[in-house]
């Protein structure tokens, strides 16, 4: 049986194993992220919301998704 | 005879018009309900924000777009943290990225104790984000020739502190913000260190178009009081300011006439 491939990357500065070739969609989908009320980075690249299904994800990538909270 | 018309008298930024002359801000509340009942009692139609990371281990944590309707309050986006000019940049990139905001604030600070702002940082920074289309609203320190320069590279509004963020000091330099008030047209809002409403009415006597106020509010002994006691204060502040006020005399004047005096 051929075995499955994992990746590691960084998500808000915390370590996660992910199946290789997952795509950033399905990833946010995993985490229930309200995509419309965030932005997400990649390796410090914006990445636009419409081509998230687009991007798939590599060994060390670095994932950061930041939203709006109360602050002066 | 004229009354003093408040609903003639517009508060602009960046060409959009504002109800409210006072700017609060979301941060140290006990709760988001507090923090959106406060906001609703300031009247307040501009609030600060704070891009921070999603907590992707609790997926439940309430989200402050849930207590605050982004539709009816106009979020500021604020760079409150950063400490350097790509930081800030970094912060207000990803904030328009959230929903298309353009109009933020910058504030880039240079010292983690007293928190004044880092001039040469700011500087630079809002001549970047302005070539970039962002409308920058700059916290900056009380100092007429970095106000200046702030216009020149494209600020939309000066925002000098009172006192240290937090602080709760108070107006410290009158002259300063009077000097910045005269030469220049765009809004000059008080920006940090008011402790309590007749500080925002003592910015507004000064000619100041607005003022931001948080820790003041969300950290009074009775929040909802004080978010509607900044409310007032800031239109009797201008209401004052508007009225003109009288010459000062070091020698009393009577108010009574002399003449008919038994």
């Amino acid at each position: 049986m051929k075995k499955i491939k994992k990746i590691k990357i960084k998500i808000n500065g915390k370590v996660k194993i992910l199946p290789a070739r997952i795509n950033l969609s399905k990833l946010v989908i995993n985490l229930k992220i309200p995509v419309k009320k965030v932005a997400i980075e990649l390796n410090q690249e914006i990445i636009d919301k419409k081509r998230l299904s687009k991007i798939v994800l590599k060994n060390n990538d670095k994932i950061e998704i930041v939203h709006f909270i109360g602050g002066g | 005879m004229e009354v003093v018309n408040l609903k003639k008298d517009k508060f602009t930024i960046a060409n959009k018009v504002f109800k409210s002359r006072l700017i609060v801000g979301t941060g140290k509340y006990n709760s988001m309900s507090q923090c959106a009942k406060a906001i609703k009692l300031s009247g307040a139609d501009i609030v600060t924000v704070a891009v921070r990371r999603v907590n992707i281990l609790d997926k439940k944590k309430p989200l402050l777009m849930d207590y605050i309707d982004p539709k009816k309050i106009t979020y500021l986006p604020n760079t409150a943290g950063c400490f350097n000019s790509n930081e800030a940049l970094r912060t207000l990139r990803l904030a328009r990225e959230i929903g298309g905001w353009k109009l933020v604030k910058l504030e880039v600070l240079g010292d983690k104790k007293n928190l004044f702002p880092e001039m040469i940082e700011t500087l630079k920074s809002t001549e970047i984000l302005s070539k970039e289309g962002f409308k920058v609203m700059v916290y900056c320190n009380d100092d007429p020739l970095m106000a200046k320069r702030l216009e020149n590279v494209g600020a939309c509004a000066i925002m000098p502190l009172a006192a240290p963020i937090g602080s709760g000091l108070g107006i410290q330099n009158k002259i300063n913000l009077k000097i910045i008030r005269k030469q220049t047209k765009l809004p000059l809002i008080i920006d940090a260190g008011l402790g309590q409403a007749s500080d925002a009415a003592i910015a507004m006597e000064l000619g100041c178009d607005g003022v931001l106020v948080n820790t003041a509010i969300a950290k009074a002994k009775k929040p909802f009081e004080m978010a509607l006691a900044f409310k007032n204060s800031v239109i009797a502040g201008r209401q004052s300011y508007l009225a003109g006020r009288i010459e000062k005399s070091l020698m009393g004047n009577p108010s009574s006439p002399k003449k008919g005096l038994i």
